[in-house]
């Protein structure tokens, strides 16, 4: 038993976190350029410009429909060919927000679709131009339905740092995995801190998502675009 | 590229067949547990929601990573001894199950309230209108995103790579550290993961706008 | 639906397309690299890819957050024999899995992550002479049945080691009946072992006594059954920096610096062989 309370020694819960506060840093950094680019992305695919659209369409499509962690390798060892060469906290940024800003753009492109047609028409017609329109009358509609299948797509994000073990990322799983690599008796609490850990983070942005979605009113007469949305996992 | 399907297209191949397989074995029983928890959820009894929604929350908010290490990590150490592979699948299960509970929860909400109410009216007991009523409504709401559940989860079973699990995630490490063409290897994997990722989510996409 | 097949067929040209613009990428990419010593004299800095997760050669330490070990100690001697007393060693963490990839896109300057000279792999990169002799061999459970290698050639057995690693190569050779599965690093491929996911672990002897010593449970067994010489990598045309690391590595080696490190790390291991590390 006592061995067992080693694991939770000052040293270590040290260690933990700042492993921690790595995951927490990559996935702030990562959350603000994500939502960024994503909903950029997002627009162009919605706009239907000639060829940009359907290029941009067709590169979210690939990158949202492979792993995560081919990602977090084509950024780690791809970069260095176009003269960069990150650390793995970069390199796992770069990976994060590429695939991050895509599930994102997909989002905002539903989000933008479920806008009722009459919505553009209607503001058209009464002498706003297309971007006029898209800017003051859809977005924020739009913006309003997503954020709830956005927070939710950031509470991935937040999980899915843990795959950057795989490059060594000295993030919490990483450390965590130090910690009972080096000591077989603190398996089992060092799951137990990796599991509390990401609960604690994950839950409140989950919180968060709930307020959101009360506080905006998006419940009951939009119900079936937004089963659409509660879609993304990683 | 072609030089790595040429060589190592055997390890590609069972690395494929082994991702296909722990996918569908853990849509199979993501989409029971799924759905028995999601029923729960809107049981009138609270005790039951309570338990649903712990459960859902618990599995949806820790890394899919720390699932599938605890079960190749520790439950060998105390419980029984379980491959990778189904370490990998059981922790893809139970993380997606959480995700797919939530998806059919909001589609079972999405069916007018009127008609469980009729139903009851009508003598039909709570699980009877859910199973004859409720349910095969909320299905048809939710086939879109229940397959964009199933290729997140297709995408996820790469994890089986960190306790190999012989994916194409783990062949796909093999062959670049053995063909020492990293990104050539990693290309090839990702164009096998996109043959069965992209017509999915091409005709989800199809099916939402017919449904729409 | 004809659209939604139409659509499906546009995509799979694109694709095969990238596909086609990749491979001609790949063939044409190459050749004019930068000149790693000079620019590694400009910044004062060498990167080195190094284990973290390797009792003895290169261990993360919970209570600093560094790495220690033998290797970081000898690169740190060697970049201050190259660079002179100013120059500072950059570690950048790596697994046998990405050390290759990170050394040829330039990610790192030089790999010391008790990777072994084959010839396989000196085509794709160059290798300092031997900094570190070890030898392949099993690390088992106490009381195991498993005496030696050849006690693993049956089928059934399940030999642990980490991809990328060439252990995983030989023990093929050793026990052929075996089935070997390959984890990502070591710290997860002994937690494979405890948790019993294989009956022995297998990788260089140095590695292993790193984690007898760490786990007492567990043990070498049956002796080394390869020659594994530890050399430093550096990329395809490097030549003046392999030069620079090989005569650093001599200055090292008759200054004493070498020796001292031995015993510093391998001093107190029991059963490692001293005398045979030395050199003069």
């Amino acid at each position: 038993m006592l061995s067992v309370l080693g694991a939770y020694s000052w040293v270590n819960i040290k260690f933990l976190l700042s492993g921690a506060a790595v995951t927490v840093f990559v996935s702030i950094v990562s959350i603000i350029l994500s939502y960024i680019f994503g909903i950029i992305f997002g627009i162009i695919r919605y706009v239907q410009i000639k060829y940009l659209s359907a290029i941009v369409g067709f590169v979210i499509d690939i990158i949202r429909n492979l792993p995560l962690i081919l990602i977090i390798f084509f950024t780690y060892f791809g970069l260095p060919r176009l003269g960069f060469k990150p650390t793995p906290l970069w390199a796992t940024i770069v990976a994060m927000t590429v695939f991050e800003s895509m599930m994102i753009a997909e989002i905002v492109r539903a989000g933008i679709n479920s806008i009722p047609v009459g919505q553009m028409e209607g503001a058209r017609a009464n002498g706003l131009s297309y971007w006029q329109a898209l800017r003051y009358i859809i977005l924020p509609q739009a913006i309003k339905n997503m954020i709830p299948a956005i927070v939710s797509q950031f509470i991935s994000l937040v999980k899915d740092t843990s795959l950057a073990t795989i490059i060594v990322l000295p993030d919490l799983m990483n450390h965590a995995q130090i910690i009972y690599g080096q000591n077989t008796n603190y398996t089992i609490p060092m799951f137990l801190a990796l599991a509390v850990m990401y609960f604690i983070v994950c839950y409140s942005l989950s919180l968060l998502s709930q307020y959101l979605d009360h506080r905006l009113g998006t419940s009951k007469e939009d119900k079936p675009e937004e089963v659409a949305q509660t879609t993304e996992s990683n | 590229m072609i030089q790595i399907f040429h060589s190592y297209g055997n390890l590609l191949l069972t690395g494929f067949i082994q991702t296909l397989w722990c996918s569908i074995i853990a849509l199979f029983f993501a989409l029971i547990i799924g759905s028995g928890f999601a029923i729960l959820e809107v049981t009138p009894i609270k005790f039951l929601r309570v338990i649903a929604k712990a459960y859902i929350e618990l599995f949806r908010n820790i890394p899919l990573l720390v699932i599938t290490m605890f079960f190749y990590v520790v439950i060998p150490m105390y419980i029984a001894k379980i491959s990778g592979f189904a370490a990998g699948t059981i922790g893809l299960t139970l993380y997606s199950s959480a995700f797919i509970a939530e998806t059919v929860r909001s589609g079972i909400q999405s069916v007018d309230p009127g008609q469980m109410e009729g139903s009851r009216a009508n003598g039909l007991s709570f699980w009877q209108a859910m199973r004859y009523i409720v349910l095969p409504q909320a299905f048809r709401y939710v086939i879109p995103p229940l397959g964009n559940q199933f290729i997140n989860l297709v995408k996820n079973s790469s994890v089986l790579a960190f306790v190999a699990g012989f994916d194409l995630m783990y062949q796909g490490n093999v062959i670049a550290s053995d063909s020492l063409m990293s990104m050539s290897s990693y290309l090839c994997v990702g164009l096998l993961y996109l043959i069965i990722t992209l017509p999915l989510s091409y005709y989800m996409r199809y099916l939402e706008k017919k449904l729409a | 639906m004809k659209k939604f097949l139409s659509k499906l067929g546009i995509l799979f040209a694109l694709i095969l397309m990238v596909v086609g613009l990749s491979a001609c990428a790949k063939s044409s990419s190459g050749s004019s690299k930068p000149d790693v010593l000079a620019e590694d004299k400009k910044s004062e800095t060498i990167t080195w890819g190094v284990k973290a997760d390797t009792k003895l050669f290169g261990l993360m330490d919970v209570k600093t957050n560094r790495i220690q070990g033998f290797e970081i100690d000898l690169a740190k001697a060697m970049t201050k024999q190259i660079l002179g007393p100013k120059g500072k060693a950059r570690f950048i963490q790596v697994t046998s899995q990405t050390r290759m990839p990170l050394l040829r896109n330039g990610n790192i300057d030089a790999i010391m992550a008790t990777m072994t000279i084959t010839p396989q792999r000196a085509e794709q990169v160059d290798f300092s002479r031997s900094y570190f002799d070890a030898g392949q061999a099993i690390l088992v459970k106490n009381g195991s049945k498993i005496k030696n290698v050849h006690d693993l050639n049956y089928s059934g057995a399940v030999v642990l080691g980490v991809v990328g690693s060439n252990s995983v190569q030989n023990i093929k050779k050793f026990a052929p009946k075996a089935k070997v599965l390959q984890l990502t690093d070591y710290s997860q491929a002994f937690t494979a072992l405890r948790s019993g996911q294989g009956q022995a672990l297998t990788t260089d002897n140095g590695i292993l006594y790193g984690m007898s010593v760490e786990n007492p449970n567990y043990s070498v067994v049956g002796g080394t059954f390869t020659k594994e010489p530890y050399g430093i990598a550096v990329d395809k045309g490097q030549k003046p920096f392999l030069n620079a690391i090989n005569s650093a590595l001599t200055e090292v080696e008759k200054s004493g610096q070498y020796n001292k490190l031995i015993y510093k790390w391998f001093g107190n291991v029991k059963g490692f062989n001293l005398k045979g590390a030395y050199r003069q």
